[in-house]
């Protein structure tokens, strides 16, 4: 680590008279990779938008290499040499992959635009990086992985001297993650300064100096990552202790009923046979690699896409699932993976959003009881301990784990006996995660059924009764929670025909 | 009427946001305007040109009210200009030429206008073309299948006293004893149906679909709704004000040439986007699609009297449109910087 190259203190940010950032700050060395920790709505974007322009701050400092800055835009942050990595990928899918990097700084041949020396330039940018990627493939034909990739070579090539990444692994497999730590090693060899956010604990040990916890807008500390373990920093993010302890045994009795059964269910390429049960107030694990099939069955039994064959039975009656309307009739709820596209709907009030899928029972007559609304909307809301300052408020407005139980609110409201999960903690801080947890085991214990899907095993072992395992379409394993290990698992997600 | 406006900026408290910039801009104009044109127009300030600002104000206001609905769901309705007309030319035709009773005549225009719509709907949530193409296509269908069944002929409807002729005093009621230029039934009808198709849009279950699959069509669907149900109702209820618009047409303007009808849709939608409804979908008011009809009447109406051309009129709608736009903009961007 070399000597301090930004600091920030005392910032002060309000939004309509409520603050969000209060006396926040952080100390950033040349070649340092520093943490930024802290639960959803803790102001770690806020702060980072500070920084680079887009949010304009009320109180406090920001001095980058010896000088006082306020950037107006993010132009202006970017060409001091500061540059963010952002969560969701700002890409143009139609344009080749060297015309995305060099976007707005494009290479010119007198007035006419360079194709070939941009991707040239790119090719050596991915040299450097050690990627191989086409420089001139199309953008929307890469993984989301490999976009992230591009995404940082887009913002080394500005030669930057920070580059902050916003949970730049929440999309990438295992071995991506691992090049994308390669990379940022090497960056940070190089000098650069780099912030990190991310949630995922076992990360911030891996490839992080130190780390800045924020909590509700405030700063609260910094440690050097060596020094601390996992429990100093979520205490010092919650202020509580967390993390419920993994299932050992199944809780579910060995004679509960079946609620859900499926019978060699075929979608496309990319579900294959399959066949499984769901029992009464059991959690079934789906795991597996990226692109085993699992969202994709999910989605079939929910008759969001259409399937092939294959033939489901809720408490033991062939039901005939066209539609996701078919499938909420029958009782079954879907939590979708990608919440702000499919899960709710962002410019609607958590009210709204609420009641989407149980319209009717809101309706006297042929008006809607707005008054129902509200009341069932803050009672979910106590319930779950939404954190929002109104059921009015938009959805748009609360952070991600919030938003996920408005969506599980919206299920319990229809009152669905079976709920798919899939990935219900991506992008969700450790606070929010374990509250999320305890209310996905009180559901069970009330009776629902739950099929979560994940890709993170610890997560996997810790919520599952039982476990099942796919791997290209099809299930290579099926695991009581009792047997199961990670290595377990891995094997099975890995059985290629 | 607001309420949807209401609830989702209730946090921010204040009047203005309550209302919208917009909205509360487009009233404020429509005010000004017209008590421009009260004290500086030679002639504007009479009852008699109040009833001819909201004569020609009836068939717009009709499609405008009946797009908002397609414009919610992020959709267009391309067709309702010339299908306002073609509902008119067929039904008028089938009372001059087979002598079908004038009451059958208006309803089955109605009806046809909401088969029109109906068409429109299963061509954009079924058969998934893009909304633009889809009543492009029925642009033309219709505005040929006038001048067809009319073989290109006008189609002149029977004065308010002769047989037939009674159906104007839905529009217009005239009679002994009552002022001379009549009493403006059409704007009750007008106002009746904006504040029931205000509550279907705000207070029922359709409604509520609407503004969600507007919104967020994918999100709508999983949350297990039928969203091309609701789509294509939002086309149907479109078509059928269309349907009704022209009959007000015919009320107001007796004759009906085929191959005409081309603009009017666009003059609808006008009227839509300066009432605060965005052309983005999921977010809209059946209140400022009225205030936005009428913002253009008076211009329309107004003008001459203070010695402007009529042409003139579509120069200031557009900058009215652009402008009217440019502060709701305005004000989102500062609502997302705040």
């Amino acid at each position: 680590m070399g000597e301090v190259i930004l600091t920030m203190k005392d910032i002060d940010k309000s939004f309509a008279g409520v603050y969000a950032l209060k006396k926040a700050g952080l100390e950033l060395k040349r070649g340092e990779v520093h943490a930024l920790m802290g639960e959803n709505g803790a102001g770690k974007s806020t702060l980072m938008k500070i920084l680079t322009g887009i949010y304009s701050r009320d109180e406090g400092i920001i001095v980058f290499e010896g000088q006082k800055v306020q950037f107006k835009n993010p132009k202006e942050a970017q060409d001091a040499g500061i540059v963010i990595v952002h969560q969701e990928l700002n890409m143009m899918n139609h344009l080749t992959v060297a015309q995305n990097i060099f976007i707005g700084r494009e290479r010119m041949n007198g007035r006419l635009v360079d194709d070939k020396k941009m991707a040239e330039d790119a090719a050596e940018l991915f040299r450097k990086l050690n990627i191989k990627i086409d420089p001139k493939e199309n953008m929307g034909r890469l993984t989301v992985g490999r976009q992230q990739m591009c995404e940082i070579a887009k913002a080394i090539s500005t030669e930057a001297k920070v580059i902050v990444f916003d949970e730049p692994t929440a999309a990438l497999t295992e071995s991506e993650i691992n090049e994308l730590f390669k990379i940022i090693r090497d960056l940070r060899d190089k000098g650069i300064g780099i912030i990190y956010i991310s949630h995922r604990m076992d990360e911030i040990n891996q490839i992080t100096d130190r780390v800045t916890v924020m909590r509700d807008g405030e700063y609260v500390g910094t440690l050097i990552t060596e020094e601390c373990t996992k429990d100093d920093i979520i205490r010092m993010m919650v202020g509580r202790t967390v993390y419920e302890a993994p299932k050992i045994i199944s809780s579910v009795p060995e004679d509960a009923p079946v609620v859900l059964k499926v019978e060699n269910l075929n979608v496309g390429r990319a579900v294959k046979d399959l066949s499984f049960e769901l029992h009464k107030g059991e959690i079934l694990g789906f795991s597996g690699l990226m692109g085993a099939g699992r969202t994709e069955s999910a989605r079939a039994i929910f008759g969001a896409d259409k399937k092939d064959s294959g033939e489901i039975f809720v408490y033991g009656k062939k039901v005939d699932i066209r539609s996701p309307k078919d499938a909420v009739k029958a009782g079954i709820g879907y939590l979708s993976e990608d919440r702000k596209r499919y899960g709710v709907i962002v410019e609607k009030s958590v009210v709204v959003n609420t009641t989407m899928s149980s319209v009717p029972q809101f309706t006297r007559g042929l008006f809607l009881d707005n008054k129902a609304e509200v009341r069932t909307a803050e009672k979910y809301v106590k319930a779950l301990k939404t954190k929002t300052p109104s059921v009015h408020q938009q959805v748009r407005n609360l952070s991600g784990g919030n938003q996920q139980k408005v969506v599980i609110a919206k299920w319990l409201t229809r009152d669905c006996e079976i709920l798919i999960f899939d990935e219900p903690t991506r992008g969700i801080d450790v606070g929010a995660k374990s509250e999320i947890y305890t209310l996905m085991n009180e559901l069970v214990k009330q009776g629902k059924s739950i099929i979560m899907i994940s890709s993170e095993l610890t997560e996997v072992l810790r919520m599952s009764d039982r476990i099942l395992v796919m791997c290209e379409g099809r299930k290579t394993g099926e695991i009581n929670i009792d047997e199961a290990t990670q290595e377990k698992i891995m094997h099975a997600a890995t059985i290629r025909n | 009427m607001e309420d949807k406006i209401n609830q989702t900026q209730k946090d921010h408290g204040s009047l203005l946001q309550a209302i919208g910039t917009q909205k509360l801009v487009a009233i404020i104009a429509l005010v000004v305007l017209f008590l421009f044109f009260w004290f500086f127009g030679e002639n504007f300030a009479k009852y008699s040109t109040i009833i001819s600002i909201l004569d020609s104000s009836y068939y717009i206001g009709f499609m405008a009210i009946g797009v908002t609905f397609v414009i919610i769901t992020g959709g267009i309705d391309l067709s309702i200009g010339t299908s306002c007309i073609c509902c008119s030319l067929i039904t008028g035709t089938l009372f001059t030429k087979a002598g079908l009773p004038m009451p059958v005549c208006v309803v089955l225009a109605v009806l046809l206008g909401g088969l029109f719509g109906l068409a429109n709907g299963i061509m954009v949530s079924v058969m998934k073309l893009p909304a633009f193409i889809a009543t492009l296509g029925t642009m033309m269908i219709t505005r040929g299948l006038g001048s067809i069944v009319t073989n290109t002929a006008t189609v002149t409807f029977p004065q308010a006293t002769a047989s037939g002729g009674a159906f104007r005093s839905l529009f217009k009621l005239k009679a002994p004893g009552l002022p001379q230029a009549g009493i403006p039934t059409g704007f009750i009808l007008l106002i009746i149906l904006a504040v029931a198709m205000a509550v279907l849009l705000n207070k029922t279950r359709p409604g509520r679909y609407i503004l969600s699959l507007g919104s967020n069509k994918e999100a709508t669907r999983l949350s297990g709704v039928d969203v091309m149900k609701y789509e294509t109702l939002a086309f149907v209820i479109s078509g059928l004000f269309a349907g009704l618009a022209g009959v007000s047409y015919a009320a107001v303007y007796s004759t009906l040439m085929p191959g005409t009808g081309n603009g009017f849709e666009l003059d609808a939608i006008a009227g839509v986007v300066i009432g605060g409804t965005s052309l983005a979908g999921g977010v809209g008011s059946i209140a400022g699609t009225l205030i936005g009809v009428f913002i253009m009447a008076v211009l329309k109406t107004g003008l001459p009297f203070i010695g402007v051309q009529p042409h003139y009129q579509l120069l200031i709608t557009g900058f009215v449109l652009v402008i009217a736009v440019f502060v709701d903009v305005l004000n989102r961007r500062k609502q997302g910087k705040a």
